[in-house]
């Protein structure tokens, strides 16, 4: 069978699967709608949220960026995977144990306040939309790669299948399509990755290959990629020329922001017990882990392919490089979709492959007759090509777009469920129409769902220029605003109602401001986006640190000269430090 | 709130905040700060340094989070404040 043939095969089963699941687990209550009935088992929970956050940056581009980083690119492992110590220990049990439906309604129960209920929701919403217009744009791209149909038509048809199951089964469907859609995305990520390492090293455990020695030569893998891209002048691969204290900072910033992110957040609401809401998170992590660990390990290995697959000989040597007449059948199909690009600049039929931007290695390259760097990749296709360039068999490339579609679309479900959930519950319900029934709510949260994923559909059409930028903002966001007021209001009996409006503020106006001031979303930048400009050479991407850090200082500096919190806001945080009393499971 | 409460409150505090230790030091130490240092140790084929940015912190927070729900459902029954058994 042929390859396209194929992937409509494993991609038409899994949407099957989807779907089949949501008509088993349709919502028929508020409850089961927002939070799953609160009946989910925390090993479940844990598969769910794995998918949940894993979206299609975490599946298609993470480990292209590593390839191309190094050791930089280690912000995003450390950042993606250590917000789930704090979430486990610092957020979700207290949250289960308060036991309502949203983020915002907590933050608006607990400070007393309509204004930072509304605060926070206006954070949610647009966080979330941020996210979703990326996950909509990924399902588009590989359907346009593997099923070659129009992004447009691969967007209408991921809609469609986030449509049935989001809208119809809600929290509840959405939960446990989530755990299909892991499945499919572990097998799809690991597979290739197995096969890689064993080709390579001979070593079938990639977290292991990583440090073997690579067949043929005694050399370790690291130590060989080390040398192979420096003689071509690259950057050392484990070393990174980006600052201490910014490596620092975004670390940060993606792990606070990771654990106030509402649409991760959430997921612990569904749990029956506090004690699932703390087990829950290590099991999310222990299957978040199993792609987090594989991704550096397929990120060196496709680094090393590539180099050596162009770099066949010694550096300079006149039959060195690839003739381009000879280049695998791969490149070829990856050169139709314009994500890889060869330019004979020399015009010597070879490929050259090395870092023009390197001084004093373009001077040594000119004296080999070498004319510029002739081949530029898009990050992104690594992992995608990755079956392809290890010459694994068709039905592999299949399973891997089946992932890369599962990934983005459960991290989409859950996104638009937060959206939905924020603009029915806290909006609507919590602020403006107070007295509607339980029907009715349900009934909005159906529709906000379905006027969210046709906005998404839009921006994933239609992607604003900033897209790429505003993944900043997500995060920055998420870690300047929501995460201190819900540790404050936690593990502090005294901050109250102004110094959490004000600290949020401060957090979001700062935060917003820095990146806008050196991204520029909707404007030229005013400042030039360069280390030296950096305030404490802290680049935007890693500023929600300073605004976390600058929302704790001003909430309890204005919290010690306002009035305390009333007795009975005491004694609610009280009571969710003890997991006695949580509110039980409804029935499932 | 009464005094068991409050002793309750105190140690669940305690056992976090040395969690939080154990977790900062594999990942902002280790893994960033002191980075270089590591990296002249070599253990089967792995700079120490750039194994505990992109393994070891992964595989820690891993650990530590289990450590947690142990010790606290420990903890929660020593002072009488655990979930009924279904």
């Amino acid at each position: 069978m042929d390859l396209t043939t194929l992937t409509y095969i494993a991609v038409g089963l899994s949407f099957a699967l989807y779907i089949g699941i949501a008509i088993w687990a349709k919502a028929s209550t508020t409850g089961e709608f927002y939070v799953a009935g609160k009946g989910v088992n925390p090993v479940v929970n844990g598969m769910a949220t794995a998918a949940d956050w894993m979206s299609a940056a975490s599946f298609i581009s993470m480990a292209g960026l590593i390839a191309f980083l190094g050791y930089g690119g280690s912000v995003y492992l450390m950042g993606w995977t250590g917000g789930y110590c704090l979430l486990a220990m610092l957020l979700a049990p207290y949250l289960r144990k308060y036991g309502k439906f949203t983020v915002p309604e907590f933050i608006g129960d607990r400070y007393y306040s309509r204004t930072a209920r509304i605060v926070a929701v206006i954070c949610l919403i647009f966080i979330s939309f941020t996210y979703v217009a990326g996950q909509m744009r990924g399902v588009g791209i590989v359907f346009s790669r593997f099923l070659e149909v129009e992004i447009l038509t691969g967007l209408i048809v991921g809609m469609s299948i986030v449509f049935i199951y989001a809208v119809l089964g809600g929290m509840k469907g959405i939960t446990y399509t989530q755990v299909a859609q892991y499945c499919v995305l572990i097998v799809a990520y690991t597979i290739p990755a197995i096969f890689i390492a064993f080709q390579l090293t001979g070593n079938p455990l990639p977290q292991l290959a990583f440090g073997s020695t690579v067949n043929g030569t005694g050399e370790f893998m690291l130590e060989r990629l080390n040398n192979v891209v420096t003689e071509l002048g690259f950057l050392e691969y484990t070393t990174t020329n980006k600052s201490t204290i910014d490596i620092f900072a975004i670390t940060v910033a993606l792990m606070v922001g990771t654990a106030g992110l509402p649409h991760v957040i959430v997921r612990f609401f569904t749990v029956p017990k506090v004690r699932d809401a703390r087990s829950s998170a290590g099991w999310a992590l222990v299957f978040i882990a199993l792609l987090y660990t594989t991704a550096p390990a397929v990120g060196a290995m496709a680094r090393l392919n590539l180099t050596e697959t162009i770099q066949t000989g010694e550096v300079g040597a006149e039959d060195g490089n690839l003739v381009f007449e000879e280049r695998p059948d791969w490149m070829k199909r990856w050169e139709a979709t314009g994500l890889l690009k060869f330019e004979d600049k020399n015009g010597d039929g070879r490929i050259q492959y090395y870092n023009d931007a390197n001084a004093e290695f373009a001077a040594k390259a000119a004296e080999f007759g070498w004319a510029g760097n002739e081949l530029s990749v898009d990050r992104d296709i690594m992992v995608l090509a990755n079956p392809e360039i290890a010459q694994l068999p068709n039905w592999v490339i299949a399973l891997v777009a089946a992932g890369g579609i599962a990934a983005a679309l459960s991290t989409a479900a859950g996104l638009l469920l937060v959206i939905s959930s924020g603009i029915s519950h806290d909006i609507l319900k919590g602020t403006f129409t107070p007295d509607m029934t339980e029907g009715q709510e349900l009934m909005a949260g159906r529709i906000a769902a379905a006027v969210a994923i046709l906005i998404a559909g839009y921006l994933g059409y239609n992607p604003p220029g900033f897209v790429a930028q505003v993944v900043a903002f997500a995060f920055g966001l998420a870690a300047s605003s929501l995460f201190p007021v819900i540790i404050m209001g936690i593990f502090s009996k005294k901050v109250n109602r102004e110094g959490a409006i004000a600290g949020m503020l401060t957090g979001l106006v700062f935060t917003m401001g820095y990146i806008l001031a050196y991204k520029g979303v909707f404007f030229d930048p005013i400042i030039a986006n360069t280390p030296d400009n950096w305030l404490f050479g802290i680049s935007p991407e890693g500023i929600g640190a300073v605004g976390m850090v600058l929302n704790f200082i001003v909430a309890f500096s204005v919290s010690k000269v306002t009035a305390e919190p009333p007795e009975h806001i005491q004694h609610m945080v009280e009571d969710i430090r003890v997991p006695k009393g949580a509110s039980a499971a409804v029935d499932h | 709130m009464d005094e068991q409460s409050a002793a309750y409150w105190k140690r669940n505090v305690k056992l976090v905040a040395s969690l939080i230790v154990i977790w900062f030091v594999v990942s902002y130490g280790f893994g960033i700060l002191f980075v270089d240092a590591l990296n002249s140790i070599e253990i089967a084929g792995f700079q120490l340094g750039f194994w505990f940015a992109q393994q070891g912190s992964i595989y820690v927070f891993v650990a530590l989070i289990f450590v947690y729900v142990a010790k606290m459902n420990k903890l929660d029954r020593e002072f009488d404040v655990h979930e009924d058994d279904d």
